[in-house]
């Protein structure tokens, strides 16, 4: 590829990006903060954003370094907040096809917000997808390690009040169900996701729902594939 | 903790992401035909998943309050509202967003 498709594929993914821009740079900055309220140097926070990039798992690990140095518990524990990222492995399966070396890093990378964009968006022919894909995915990661040093770095100088800016995260998610609703002809896997997260909200309360509605929303897609198949939702 | 036990406690979270990032694409590896039951499930799950990081992102409102479920109900109205009605993505979210941030530093 050419340095100008290069530019016109990172102009095209920008904008894509700008609402993680704003959420990132907000969650990264309160990372960066939260670590320096625990007591730990800058480095800490920066390089935990550069190799872990899970944004909620990195609070935990925050809270792991000050407690007893058990590393088998911290995989598991790892392993079950970050499950829902098995999900979007498998949705991306097809798409990450063809992409060459930067395939591992499209895996890499790929946290929630990342999983949202390039599942949802279909570039358009003039632009190579993968590297639209590759380019979001570093964008992303850029925003939230550059929130992160800013956070750890100058976190105690914000002084307008941010409460209830973290709420960017949540308008994203719903935004993108919205556009999710709104295109698809059949709505029963939307429902199935709300559904039994939901009712295992409900069930396991905050902390321990994931897993159990994950499980849920397999059985659910599971039993109505036969009737899926019929009407010829997939080829 | 030593530094040498903090690095292996991160060690194991790192660890623990990249293995529920990667292990999908480990065992369908492109070479293969990838079974019809997991293509199944690939076209089938985003819109699931979509819902679940909905709730997801709610799963601290408390019902208990009416400051603890209200700001969040009237910011997600308004932007099922925009969103509906100017089809914009920032608009919606910035719009959901400063409503937000009004209601719970002012209104509640």
């Amino acid at each position: 590829m050419s340095f100008d498709n290069h530019v016109s594929t990172l102009k095209y993914a920008f904008p894509k990006t700008i609402p993680i821009l704003a959420g990132f740079s907000f969650l990264g900055i309160a990372y960066g903060i939260y670590m320096n309220s625990l007591g730990f140097g800058p480095w800490y926070a920066i390089l935990m954003s550069v190799f872990i990039f899970a944004g909620s798992m990195e609070f935990v690990a925050g809270s792991m370094l000050l407690g007893a140095f058990n590393p088998l518990s911290a995989f598991l524990l790892t392993l079950m907040i970050n499950a829902r990222h098995l999900f979007y492995g498998i949705s991306m399966l097809d798409k990450f096809k063809g992409t060459g070396k930067k395939k591992y890093y499209l895996i890499y990378g790929m946290c929630d917000e990342t999983f949202v964009i390039n599942s949802t968006e279909k570039a358009p022919a003039h632009i190579n997808s993968g590297w639209f894909m590759f380019y979001v995915t570093v964008l992303n990661q850029i925003y939230w390690v550059g929130g992160t040093t800013i956070g750890s770095l100058f976190g105690s100088a914000v002084t307008f009040n941010t409460e209830g800016l973290e709420f960017v995260m949540t308008a994203l998610f719903v935004v993108i169900f919205l556009d999710q609703w709104m295109k698809e002809r059949y709505h029963i896997s939307s429902i199935i996701g709300i559904g039994a997260s939901v009712f295992c909200l409900v069930i396991f309360g905050p902390e321990n729902f994931i897993i159990p509605a994950m499980v849920l929303i397999l059985i659910a897609l599971t039993l109505i594939r036969k009737a899926m198949a019929k009407r010829e939702v997939i080829s | 903790m030593t530094l040498t036990q903090q690095i292996i406690i991160i060690a194991c979270v790192v660890l623990g992401t990249l293995t529920t990032r990667f292990l999908p694409f480990i065992i369908f590896s492109s070479d293969k035909e990838t079974p019809l039951y997991i293509k199944y499930l690939g076209y089938m799950l985003p819109p699931a998943v979509f819902g679940l990081l909905v709730v997801y992102a709610l799963r601290e409102v408390e019902i208990t309050s009416v400051s603890g479920f209200l700001p969040e109900i009237l910011a997600v109205g308004l932007i099922i509202i925009l969103h509906y009605w100017k089809k914009s993505m920032l608009l919606s979210i910035a719009g959901g967003t400063i409503f937000y941030m009004i209601l719970v530093q002012m209104v509640f």
